[in-house]
């Protein structure tokens, strides 16, 4: 018996060896043609919505709207969102009218049968910049610019071992929002020497998916004016915009985590009801 | 149902009249009540009760769901969204029903790892674990088709992979998978099978379960030292003394299942499922749920050809064979000590097979390399040689620990000091309460 397990361990012993060996040939590979995407793990970042008690920061939801309003929505749709909902932003019931008006939507057919152009209302969804996904594609060198409904929740750059056991316990689900805020701040360097860029595309090592992506810079300084005294940058804009997207892509964070709570405390009372009970039953059973 | 006789008598008028026509409440006090329980039994064994609250719940907020959902390629993502968004308490329903089923297997591992470790597959339980195994196999169908109807990017994919090992079957193959997708690719006429039959299949398991019961209520509960019950000290009354303790084990559950649905509704699923299936792009990696990891990894951990076998059916025949082999546990281990408790080496081997399946878990979320590719095949060797050679062989050579005469007897060999105050008559007496 002693002698089978031996055998076993060494046979662990050597294929551990083995596989680290492996992994060492791995690890050895080539600045200029990167294979495992992105190549930077984008920075974790301190948002108001993390953690147990964490909550959407309206102010800094407003901000955003009004960056996704003035720069992003000129190529991307939010085709899952509606003007009724941006009232979680603390906007008044008069003020989403006025935001919604702002857009036209295609409505009918009429009593005529023809299809005709209306104010947006507060019940209609932000309509997409293009009238389809081709005409999407045609007007950006074939790459439509995806849906950002869902964005914030969509894109999240793979944790790894050890740290996606940690997450559990930090409660770490922000990966969305920083990788957003990571794309938006990562433009403007240099790529590594001899790496070759495809033509009408741009280099930005936080990209998920390849070393660069069809979408330019989006947003520089300036670009967008708060009203707030917020400082006007570009790191500034990409958070706002990437707390708008996470509100957009989960609209009742701030209501999931408030009656988690009230769970969580009513369960931990229950437990310990419970388990005096429990206690008391076997009480005097040897068990 | 229980094998003894039935001390149930009914108090009221109305109970001995129920009781003459459709003795309900009899089965009921039967099994539930006074039926005898191991009086040893540790929080191991409060998982059965546990994995009938998670298919209570999986069927309830399943049911609602449904009630808001289209089955249809072009409306099903957004229907998902209008219920994460729109319906009142509609993203709770989902996040509960989402990670309901992770925690459904979550508990199922569990109880199948206890199954194992305290042997409660041997003779005369046989047909109960293969009733639970039969659950498992109803359970993961169930899961794979409930991944599905959201239809994001892992649904598609996840369908098309999974559809494909179908026609790794000689002959039949091609036709399998057709039927399975009502077509040649994945597209509206699955997603409506899928749906029906994710529909459908809670209620099979539902039944099953109750054989699963009804032959636990035969054959009584094992327990930590594999003695069965041979007086009245070595068991209790089901109620009070199981119902509180499986009721503790289901609060202390709930409060894990509530901490990911309120804190990490997303933490066990893919983001790519927040993208709308989309046929004309793959994603970069396309992974099953956590819980059908480990046979993902033995499945793509077979590269070779072995004789006439090529690789792709290698694969999908190791990872049908990898819960094949778990109908035939019964009669492959071969010891006649049932307990890991008197097992020194069996337990040794137990729990490497443990750290085994969370490797190959682990294993089968990373991409296709060879390291990994190498690993896993190491694993996938461990995962068969543990059912294949080690129990067989195992529970020949083994020189098990000296066994206990009684349940009781190690009771109070491991209570000695506290216990000696009580001796047996005082643990048989909350009976003659009840």
């Amino acid at each position: 018996m002693k002698k089978i397990l031996s055998g076993l361990a060494a046979l662990c012993l050597g294929a551990t060896m083995a596989t680290a060996a492996l992994s060492q040939e791995e690890a050895h590979h080539d600045e200029a043609n990167p294979t495992h995407f992105p190549i930077h793990r984008p920075a974790e970042m301190d948002w108001s919505f993390a953690g147990p008690f964490g909550r959407y920061d309206k102010g800094q939801l407003q901000r955003g709207l009004k960056v996704y309003k003035e720069v992003c929505s000129a190529c991307h749709s939010l085709r899952l969102v509606s003007f009724r909902t941006l009232e979680d932003l603390g906007y008044s019931d008069e003020q989403v009218r006025a935001l919604a008006a702002e857009y036209e939507v295609t409505d009918g057919p009429n009593a005529d049968g023809e299809m005709f152009t209306r104010a947006a209302l507060p019940s209609d969804h932000f309509p997409s910049p293009y009238p389809n996904d081709e005409a999407a594609a045609a007007s950006n060198n074939g790459a439509a610019p995806p849906d950002l409904s869902l964005m914030a929740k969509a894109r999240t750059v793979e944790r790894g071992f050890p740290r996606f056991v940690f997450d559990v316990f930090t409660q770490y689900q922000e990966g969305g929002p920083d990788y957003v805020h990571a794309l938006l701040t990562g433009y403007g360097q240099t790529p590594p020497e001899g790496m070759d860029i495809p033509e009408g595309t741009h280099y930005n090592p936080y990209f998920i998916a390849a070393k660069s992506l069809a979408m330019p810079q989006p947003i520089s300084d300036d670009q967008v004016t708060y009203d707030d005294g917020m400082p006007q940058t570009v790191d500034q804009y990409s958070r706002d915009v990437s707390a708008f997207l996470m509100w957009a892509a989960e609209p009742h964070l701030d209501e999931r985590k408030m009656i988690g709570f009230r769970v969580i405390i009513f369960l931990l009372l229950f437990i310990g009801l419970v388990w005096m009970t429990k206690r008391k039953v076997w009480a005097g059973v040897a068990h | 149902m229980s094998a003894g006789h039935s001390t149930y008598t009914p108090t009221s008028g109305l109970g001995r009249w129920v009781d003459a026509r459709m003795p309900l409440p009899r089965l009921v006090h039967d099994s539930f009540v006074s039926f005898p329980i191991p009086r040893n039994l540790n929080y191991a064994y409060t998982f059965g009760g546990i994995l009938s609250i998670m298919l209570v719940v999986q069927i309830l907020t399943g049911v609602v769901l449904a009630m808001h959902y289209t089955a249809s390629t072009l409306l099903a993502f957004d229907s998902v969204e209008k219920i994460m968004r729109d319906v009142n308490s509609g993203w709770l329903l989902r996040y509960l029903h989402s990670n309901g089923a992770s925690m459904f297997f979550f508990a199922v591992f569990i109880h199948i790892f206890r199954g194992l470790y305290y042997g409660s597959y041997k003779a005369p339980r046989e047909l109960l674990w293969i009733l639970g195994c039969i659950i498992f196999l109803l359970m993961m169908a169930a899961g794979f088709m409930g991944y599905v109807l959201p239809w994001g990017q892992m649904s598609f994919w996840g369908a098309t992979v999974i559809t494909g090992f179908f026609t790794a079957i000689p002959l039949v193959g091609e036709w399998v998978q057709q039927l399975l997708l009502g077509g040649f690719a994945v597209d509206n006429p699955t997603l409506n099978r899928f749906f029906s039959l994710h529909y459908l299949i809670p209620f099979m398991i539902a039944g099953v379960v109750v054989l699963h019961i009804w032959a636990l209520h035969v054959t009584g509960q094992t327990n930590p030292t594999g003695i069965e019950i041979k007086s009245k000290t070595d068991s209790l009354p089901f109620t009070p003394y199981a119902t509180i303790k499986d009721a503790l084990g289901m609060v202390v559950f709930l409060l894990l299942f509530a901490y990911f649905v309120f804190y990490l509704p997303n933490y066990l699923g893919h983001p790519d499922n927040y993208i709308v299936a989309n046929p004309l792009k793959t994603p970069a990696h396309i992974v099953p749920e956590w819980y059908f990891l480990p046979f993902y990894a033995i499945l793509r951990a077979i590269t070779f050809n072995i004789g006439p076998i090529d690789s792709k059916l290698g694969g999908v025949l190791a990872m049908f064979g990898s819960i094949a082999v778990l109908f035939f546990v019964p009669w492959l281990d071969t010891s006649k000590v049932r307990s890991a408790v008197y097992r020194p080496w069996y337990k040794l081997f137990f729990w490497l097979f443990v750290v085994d399946a969370i490797l190959l878990g682990w294993l089968g979320s990373r991409p296709a390399e060879p390291i990994y590719v190498v690993m896993a095949q190491i694993a996938t060797l461990y995962y068969f040689g543990f059912f294949l050679v080690i129990m067989p062989v195992l529970g020949l050579i083994e020189t098990p620990r000296r066994l206990p005469n009684s349940i009781t007897e190690a009771v109070l060999a491991k209570n000695h000091g506290s216990a000696a105050a009580h001796p047996a008559g005082a643990a048989a007496a909350p009976e003659t309460k009840a």
